[in-house]
């Protein structure tokens, strides 16, 4: 078996709000997963307590067999998993360019502890345009991060989550925000740079789901009501009426 | 056993003038977000302009029962007056910015006040103690106090409901607690956050004021009475958790009770005391006491 | 070693700081020995500012290390500057290495409140201490630096030259450690925690550090302070001290290793000039002067300074 993450009996409540009730998910190495579901649905609370900003009420989330839920972020990152953000969260009075800087350099100074890479600080201003140039960003180099259009500001809070060398990233609704044309961009981007890198992501836009996932899960509720290939699971009676929300099932 | 009554009591007559401080201070925080250090000035002025006006209606002769009143109205004065000044006149100016900027915004106000106060009265010591005398002693056990700590007692006790009741129970009170909660929120809902910050910040520049004019009988009236007055009141406000009423007067209590104690079992520990009760109420609760809970980030 | 604009300003200040000690009058030396120490208390300052947090509790590492030089004096009888010199640093960075591990966790006010709670109590410590001089505090003088005696009557000018040394080499390497990706770093944390966090690193870790350094810096800075005014009171931990300090660093500006000493310098002149003529205002004036700044230069002189140098390139 390959599964590299594999989350059982995961429950999580805010008091009455039940945000996950029983989700049991097992993601294949390399693997493209879609998450889909309405607004409050639990995705994202999926994706927050996989990457440690939440702890489950009850249930186990193993990376690659070590369990996570007691682990803070930073450590979850050092582990190999990384997320994006729905609100990009980035640097805003430094530059595009500073911004990655940052990230290399965390990276950089725990070369040996656990970032396993090869970046050096004194390779950090080299790398950073490196990845500049994959993201198209390289116009956008010396522009203060908190005035950038919000395309450009996704692009940028991917790409610094990548800098982290993760074996698995978590894309917290990559395209939302952001004008119909530029979505399919900044996916082609995205998904051009996570070659060896397991990615689940989170989106509204099913015509994305359907162009770049290869297994699709739909939440409502907290639950996982639908889990396997785009076109099954967007044809799904239960999905068209929860998530899709057309009126007839 | 006298004693621990004595210590209580001297405790509970503290937290009263401290408890005016509080509120002001807390509920200027809790509206506006604003830390307000020239809070000290005002209770300053609250003194000096009490002391002034009971010294000049003494001086004409005028009966000494109407003191307390005038004490009263000095502070509505000075709230009335200096509210809407340094409301409209310098906070309007700096609204949006970093806390800790506003912070500074007041702090600086304090030290033009501070000099503000020296320039129209003098650097001499104000005594009015005539209020303070006037209605004599009572015993606990074989101490005397004096009546007007009661006096003290009653009126914070009477401007803790009345603001308690303003705010809780009022229409107005009502839009303060709206803004309190998410200022965003109350604009968008077609609330006049504008009108509400020079309310709030003009109420509590009264109760600061309050503070000072009720206490300016029992002491000398001088300069740089505000000063120490206003970490101590920080102390309250961050101890009971900012922006909140009834943490206000909860810290207000501990700490005038723990320096009590202090004062009568262990005066070395007398001045660092409430700093570290501050402190480790803070370990315990990062927030304070009663902190409201916060919403999700990401 | 990069030879970059500040390096060279620091040197060259250096070099003419030193090269005039012989030449300056006493009160002269004075005033630049208690702008360089009060300085370093606000580069330790401007240090935590980078990070996003504001202490108004300064005053602690400033009094402490006041008293802890005065102690090595008047309890050790050891009258050796160095010595003194070393007993500040010491003690203040070690109580801001037990004191951070529980600030580094504050922000924004209550960071402030609670580094403001610690200074005062240590004035309330100083304040009832009868063995210590209550409010007024005691003398401390020093006869020799390092071992060697000092020559009667030009210790200040001894003092203000190992200031002058030991001031602007802790200012360069505050500046090393503010260009390289710590600084940057710094600023991140500043303005986004959690992606910090998110990226793998210990926003902590940083803030402790920088915590610590500011602690350092302030125990040095009150040490020197205290053999140029030869006294220490408990006002040195009082929050309006604390105050002053916070005035300095937005008079001076946070933007370079440069920014606390122009402003302390300027903040120590116009002060002992206001004390002279007009010391009933001198408060108004502080007030106002600090509005003016946070209205119309948030960045303080510095950014004056920087435009300069932007334009004469």
């Amino acid at each position: 078996m390959s599964a590299i993450l594999v989350a059982k009996g995961v429950n999580k409540s805010f008091g009455a709000v039940t945000a996950a009730a029983d989700v049991n998910v097992a993601v294949d190495r390399d693997a493209m997963v879609g998450l889909i579901g309405a607004n409050g649905a639990g995705k994202t609370t999926f994706i927050n307590m996989v990457t440690g900003y939440l702890k489950p009420s009850s249930g186990t989330i193993r990376f690659d067999g070590r369990e996570l839920t007691a682990l803070p972020p930073r450590r979850i990152t050092q582990l190999g998993v990384s997320r994006s953000f729905q609100i990009p969260q980035l640097f805003n009075s430094l530059s595009a360019r500073e911004n990655l800087l940052v990230a290399v350099g965390i990276v950089a100074a725990a070369a040996h502890r656990w970032a396993h890479s090869d970046l050096t600080p004194a390779r950090a201003g080299e790398a950073s345009d490196e990845v500049l140039e994959r993201f198209d960003l390289a116009a956008y180099r010396d522009r203060e991060a908190g005035l950038l259009p919000e395309g450009v500001r996704k692009l940028l809070d991917v790409a610094m989550a990548l800098v982290v060398r993760p074996r698995i990233l978590l894309l917290d609704e990559p395209t939302s925000g952001v004008s119909a044309d530029e979505k399919f961009a900044i996916m082609d981007l995205v998904m051009g740079a996570v070659r060896g890198v397991t990615v689940l992501f989170v989106e509204h836009d099913m015509d994305i789901v359907a162009r770049y996932a290869q297994r699709v899960l739909a939440f409502a509720d907290g639950r996982i009501i639908a889990d396997g290939a785009p076109a099954a699971v967007l044809a799904d009676a239960e999905v068209r009426r929860f998530v899709i929300g057309e009126a007839h099932a | 056993m006298f004693d621990l009554a004595a210590v209580l009591f001297d405790g509970v007559v503290y937290s009263s003038w401290l408890f005016m401080m509080a509120a002001g201070l807390t509920l200027i925080y809790g509206v506006m977000r604003i830390l307000n250090i020239a809070h000290g000035s005002l209770y300053a002025l609250g003194a000096y302009a009490g002391a002034s006006l009971v010294g000049a209606w003494l001086a004409g002769g005028h009966p000494p029962a109407a003191s307390y009143a005038l004490l009263l109205a000095a502070a509505l004065l000075v709230g009335l007056v200096m509210g809407p000044l340094i409301e409209r006149g310098l906070l309007r100016l700096m609204y949006g910015r970093d806390e800790v900027v506003l912070l500074l915004v007041t702090y600086a106000l304090f030290l033009i006040l501070e000099d503000v106060i020296k320039l129209a009265w003098g650097v001499e010591s104000l005594v009015v103690a005539e209020p303070y005398a006037l209605p004599g002693n009572f015993r606990i056990g074989k101490l005397a106090y004096p009546v007007y700590n009661l006096i003290l007692i009653g009126a914070a006790i009477v401007i803790g409901l009345v603001v308690a009741w303003g705010l809780y129970r009022t229409r107005q009170g009502k839009l303060l607690l709206a803004v309190i909660h998410d200022r965003e929120m109350s604009a968008a809902m077609g609330i006049n956050v504008a009108r509400v910050y020079v309310f709030t910040f003009t109420i509590g520049a009264a109760l600061a004021a309050a503070g000072g004019a009720l206490t300016a009988p029992a002491i000398a009236v001088s300069p740089g009475i505000g000063v120490e007055v206003i970490v101590l009141s920080f102390a309250v406000v961050v101890i009971g958790g900012l922006g909140s009423l009834g943490g206000a007067a909860l810290g207000a209590l501990i700490v005038g009770i723990v320096r009590s104690a202090m004062v009568r079992y262990w005066p070395e520990g007398e001045l660092f005391s409430v700093y570290l009760v501050m402190a480790l109420v803070l370990i315990a609760r990062p927030k304070g006491l009663f902190a409201a809970p916060e919403a999700r980030k990401i | 070693m990069t030879l970059d604009r500040t390096t060279t300003t620091l040197a060259v200040a250096a070099v003419l700081l030193l090269a005039a000690a012989p030449f300056l009058p006493q009160w002269l030396v004075f005033l630049l020995t208690l702008a360089l120490a009060k300085g370093l208390v606000v580069l330790g300052l401007v240090v935590l500012m980078r990070t996003g947090l504001v202490s108004f509790g300064q005053g602690l590492y400033f009094g402490l290390g006041a008293y802890a030089a005065a102690l090595v004096g008047a309890a050790a009888e050891v009258l050796d500057a160095a010595v003194m010199l070393a007993a500040a640093v010491a003690g203040s960075a070690g109580l801001a290495a037990v004191l951070g591990l529980l600030l580094a966790r504050y922000r924004d006010i209550f960071f402030a409140m609670l580094s403001l709670a610690f200074s005062m109590i240590l004035y309330g410590l100083l304040v009832k201490s009868s063995a210590l001089g209550s409010t007024d505090g005691f003398n401390l003088h020093a006869k020799s630096f390092a071992g060697i005696t000092l020559p009667a009557g030009a210790e200040r000018r001894v003092f203000y030259a190992v200031a002058v040394v030991a001031v602007l080499g802790a200012a360069w390497a505050v500046h090393r450690y503010l260009s390289s990706h710590y600084g940057r770093l710094a600023t991140a944390i500043r303005d986004n925690e959690l992606r910090v966090e998110y990226l793998g690193s210990s926003v902590f870790r940083v803030v402790f550090a920088n915590y610590v350094i500011a602690g350092a810096l302030g125990g040095l800075g009150g040490a020197f302070a205290a053999l140029a005014v030869g006294h220490v009171d408990p006002e040195t931990a009082y929050w309006t001290t604390s105050g002053e300090f916070v005035f300095v660093a937005i008079l001076g500006g946070t933007g370079n290793v440069l920014a606390p000493f122009l402003g302390a310098a300027i903040f120590e002149a116009v002060r002992t000039v206001a004390n002279q003529y007009a010391p009933n205002v001198w408060q108004m004036t502080l007030g106002i002067v600090m509005l003016a700044l946070i209205l119309f230069l948030p960045a303080g002189l510095w950014s004056l300074v920087a435009r300069l140098r932007s334009v004469a390139r």
